[in-house]
């Protein structure tokens, strides 16, 4: 399986301690210990940034495409395309307009906002909560950890998936088209990069879902762009023009999407949050909502792992830019254009298949008689979860035997049991005095 | 619903009888014990079964229906029913599910089976459960379903899970 999964998440091996934090937090329990150093495993691996956010040591990184690189590289014209939450990394006296205008200055040739492109996948969600009346809720699929989670998690809610384009890959289009417009040049020479909170979205563009090809050239790290962006800000010019809305931005924080799309929503932020929530979809138990927001970072987008700003302080900001900005949705949208594209099928992403990783086997019957072992090696094992084997919990250890990755000695608490055992053996051996041995052979011993 | 000679009622929907038998050993076994009004463990058996499901390689539809069938003959223990244990069986081709409780019984179990009918007292539906669909959605969700009850002594639900042909899709 090496080599078919790309991954954004990375580990600096000399970092690493083997430590137990990130293996624990995994919500796919993608993460071993092996060599004393952790190994991620390609399959279950939903690049989510778990892992990067708890790494006590700083072994986890994200890999993105330097700016300086990407302002070498081989296209004629580039536009950038900063997230919706970039606006809540800066201080509340910094106006959109300075941060487009730093934007340009840092090197680009043209600036397109993400969250004008949200307005307009806003309205195709809406119109696609009108054409579909079932299943309910209809799940986002703007977080593409998300998506992935539901692939390798619950890959009975496919079918809940909202298959609306993300707001970063409507804005790389939009985006490419008016600089071909503006210059005559062909299509293939514009770079279009978008500005990530995480690691998801990166590799949504390096390899994405329901799409064959992402429409967005590389990807630029949060946090390498706030500090170029800082410096420029100083010239405190406020001439870009902002085509942005409270509806767009809203999206940069947990529950803006949500609401913008619908008030039949319910929000979820943080991962282990959405699983609780996903499983009571599963259920059966919330079909009374419409729609659902889904977002793997606490906080939503300002909580990503490569946002700089506090999620909390990032989230407040967002708001006061809401409320600042104002609800101006339909004076914004040029409609006719929006049908047209709507019409066309764009906005519209292809069907998102399962991602069988959690199957013991390919075939029912053998997985069964795998997962019978399983449970009879579970039981055997002490049930701390302490992770020292290099496995998340004792379950995970157990199902690593069974696989061939593990063994059981590699559990500490069997290991002593083991030495005890054999200890105890060499005991008794040594007390056993053959009867060949004679009266000079420490015959005190014997009469005890 | 027929009412057999011992005053025991019984409710069937069956595809095949043999769907019910259980006299061959099960591959893997799971027991539950679960405790009247005891929301903080609800569901802890449907997502133990729903887990083993999705680690056999089970379609993931079939997976959820089965989930959801355990679930509502788990809640119903919880509300109604004073205490009460699930039996899970998991064959190579079919899960079969017991869930036995020693409880009030079912009184009418034609009326139980229409959907909208509860018998869930006043504090229960202000948590949002009761809202009649239980048995229904069990229904609908399994194989195959077989309620036994008798008043005042308790109630026996055994439902089945069907997984496709061995070889061909779960």
């Amino acid at each position: 399986m090496v080599g078919s999964y790309f991954h954004s998440v990375t580990l600096d091996k000399e970092k690493c301690k083997g430590c137990t934090n990130c293996i624990k937090r995994c919500p796919t329990e993608a993460i071993r210990v092996r060599e004393g150093r952790a190994v991620i495993i390609e399959e279950r691996c939903i690049d989510c940034g778990e892992c990067v956010r708890t790494c006590p040591n700083l072994a986890k990184s994200v890999i993105t495409d330097g700016l300086d690189a990407v302002l070498t590289d081989g296209f004629e014209k580039r536009v950038v395309m900063p997230a919706p939450s970039f606006y809540g990394q800066f201080k509340p006296d910094v106006q959109v307009p300075e941060v487009l205008g730093a934007l340009t200055a840092i090197g680009f040739d043209g600036v397109y906002e993400v969250a004008r492109a949200a307005e307009f996948c806003t309205y195709a969600m809406r119109q696609y909560i009108t054409d579909h009346s079932a299943p309910r809720p209809l799940i986002s699929a703007a977080c593409p950890a998300i998506v992935r989670l539901i692939q390798v998690r619950f890959p009975a809610l496919l079918k809940h998936l909202m298959l609306v384009e993300s707001p970063m890959e409507v804005a790389a289009r939009l985006a490419r088209e008016r600089m071909v417009q503006e210059t005559g040049l062909s299509p293939a020479k514009i770079g279009c990069y978008f500005i990530t909170p995480c690691p998801a979205k990166v590799t949504a563009v390096r390899q994405p879902v329901g799409q064959d090809i992402s429409n967005v050239s590389g990807v630029l790290s949060m946090e390498e762009v706030y500090g170029r962006v800082l410096k420029a800000l100083s010239s405190h010019d406020t001439s870009a023009a902002m085509e942005s809305s409270a509806l767009g931005i809203g999206w940069g924080q947990a529950g803006g999407e949500g609401r913008a799309v619908t008030e039949g929503h319910c929000a979820v932020d943080g991962i282990h949050n959405v699983i609780q929530v996903l499983d009571e979809v599963e259920r059966g138990d919330l079909t009374d909502i419409e729609f659902l927001e889904a977002q793997a970072c606490v906080g939503g987008c300002v909580g990503g792992c490569l946002a700089v700003q506090n999620p909390f302080v990032g989230r407040s900001r967002i708001q006061s830019l809401v409320i600042d900005t104002g609800r101006s949705d339909s004076d914004v949208v040029d409609w006719d254009s929006w049908v047209e594209r709507y019409q066309a099928g764009q906005f519209s992403i292809g069907e998102v298949d399962p991602r069988p990783v959690m199957r013991l086997a390919t075939d029912v019957k053998t997985a069964l008689d795998l997962l019978r072992r399983v449970e009879d090696i579970e039981e055997d094992l002490p049930g701390l979860d302490c992770g020292s084997c290099g496995s998340p919990n004792c379950r995970a250890l157990a199902e690593d035997i069974v696989r061939g990755t593990s063994y059981q000695t590699d559990c500490v608490f069997k290991l002593r049991e083991r030495v005890h055992e054999l200890a105890s053996e060499v005991v008794e051996l040594a007390e056993k005095v053959p009867p060949a041995m004679g009266h000079d052979t420490d015959s005190s011993r014997r009469s005890k | 619903m027929r009412t057999g000679t011992d005053g025991r009622k019984v409710f069937g929907v069956a595809s095949e009888e043999a769907c019910f038998s259980s006299e061959v050993k099960p591959v893997l076994r799971f027991d539950f014990e679960v405790k009247a009004m005891d929301f903080s463990a609800a569901g802890v058996a449907a997502k133990k079964i729903k887990e083993a499901l999705g680690q056999m390689g089970v379609a993931p539809e079939t997976v959820r229906r089965a989930a959801i069938a355990v679930y509502e003959a788990e809640m119903n223990t919880i509300i109604h029913a004073h205490t009460g244990t699930i039996v899970a069986r998991f064959f190579p081709n079919r899960l079969i599910v017991t869930v036995s409780d020693q409880g009030p019984g079912i009184k009418d179990l034609d009326l139980a089976m229409t959907e909208g009918f509860s018998t869930a007292p006043d504090h229960i539906r202000e948590l949002g459960f009761g809202a009649g669909m239980g048995l229904p959605n069990m229904k609908q969700s399994t194989d195959g379903l077989r309620i036994e009850t008798v008043e005042g002594l308790g109630t026996r639900v055994t439902l089945v899970v069907c997984f496709q042909h061995l070889g061909k899709k779960a």
